[in-house]
């Protein structure tokens, strides 16, 4: 399954902290050829590890101000519902992630809004309306982080 | 996206798209660019997300709880938040095992938690994370 070592979790410690650095940067913070590190790089993109960048931006400055989680429970069960519900959840522009979990909720959306105001518009027109729905609750992001994770 | 390609979508010339890569980079609204890492490509097939709530009568909750979490290796997310919910961990492992003995050595020995609930992730419908401008 893994067959990466220690240099590759170490390439992809640094990227995941910085995307921007070049083969050259990096070949020399981790003391390697150049040729060296791009052939990594390549394997660790191709075999889909190293799955693409995200650009960092201060949502803020763009006009979204808030961000807030939803844990929503289904008022039934089946699999239509579950299609419906998906399909309909995910058109929403301002549904930034869907995750379907197993526990108290059975799907765990991150919804962007201007303020809270924009936000209860998009509450009661979109989320309230969405085929399915039932229990919703809602936890306004106040701070995050992003861990490099175990390399 | 490649600058030629975003040219192409925006309908503009390179050295204009650049120009205004730039000033957004200038002007901090794009901060910087993080590489996405699949996990479970590296086989880590099991994401959990920890609801936590804490002891809020310790004044040091957040501080204390938040820099213990941070020594945890597989936690990969940490976020706060106004609701029932205080803090909210993700952690990643190989498996259901290893899942067990982090969230017993590691995570509920972490300070202050008054109560906490997971919910096992099944499947990652959507996450582009576009923001709707």
């Amino acid at each position: 399954m893994s067959g990466f070592d220690a240099t590759d979790h170490a390439l992809l410690r640094h990227l995941a902290g910085d995307a921007d650095q070049s083969a050259a940067a990096l070949a020399q913070l981790m003391g390697m050829s150049q040729p060296a590190v791009w052939r990594r790089l390549r394997r660790l993109e191709q075999s889909g590890v190293l799955k693409g960048q995200r650009l960092v931006l201060d949502r803020e400055k763009l006009g979204f101000g808030v961000t807030v989680f939803l844990g929503i429970k289904l008022s039934g069960k089946g699999g239509m519902l579950l299609e419906d519900f998906e399909r309909a959840v995910t058109a929403i522009p301002e549904v930034q992630t869907v995750e379907h979990v197993l526990g108290m909720y059975d799907y765990r959306l991150r919804v962007v809004a201007r303020d809270i105001a924009d936000f209860e518009r998009i509450l009661r027109r979109r989320i309230m309306a969405l085929p399915g729905a039932g229990d919703v609750e809602a936890n306004v992001l106040l701070s995050e982080e992003r861990r490099p994770g175990p390399l | 996206m490649p600058v030629a390609e975003l040219c192409d979508a925006v309908g503009s010339t390179a050295a204009v798209t650049s120009r205004r890569l730039a000033r957004l980079r200038a002007d901090r609204i794009i901060l910087g660019k993080e590489a996405i890492i699949d996990w479970s490509k590296l086989g880590y097939n099991v994401e959990v997300s920890l609801r936590v709530g804490l002891d809020k009568t310790q004044s040091r909750a957040f501080d204390d709880f938040i820099a213990a979490a941070r020594e945890v290796p597989e936690v990969i997310e940490i976020q706060t938040f106004l609701g029932r919910v205080d803090v909210r961990l993700s952690v990643i492992a190989k498996d259901m095992t290893q899942y067990q003995q982090i969230y017993r050595a590691r995570i509920l020995t972490l300070p202050h938690i008054a109560d906490i609930e997971a919910l096992m992730q099944v499947a990652r419908i959507k996450s582009d994370e576009v923001l709707p401008v």
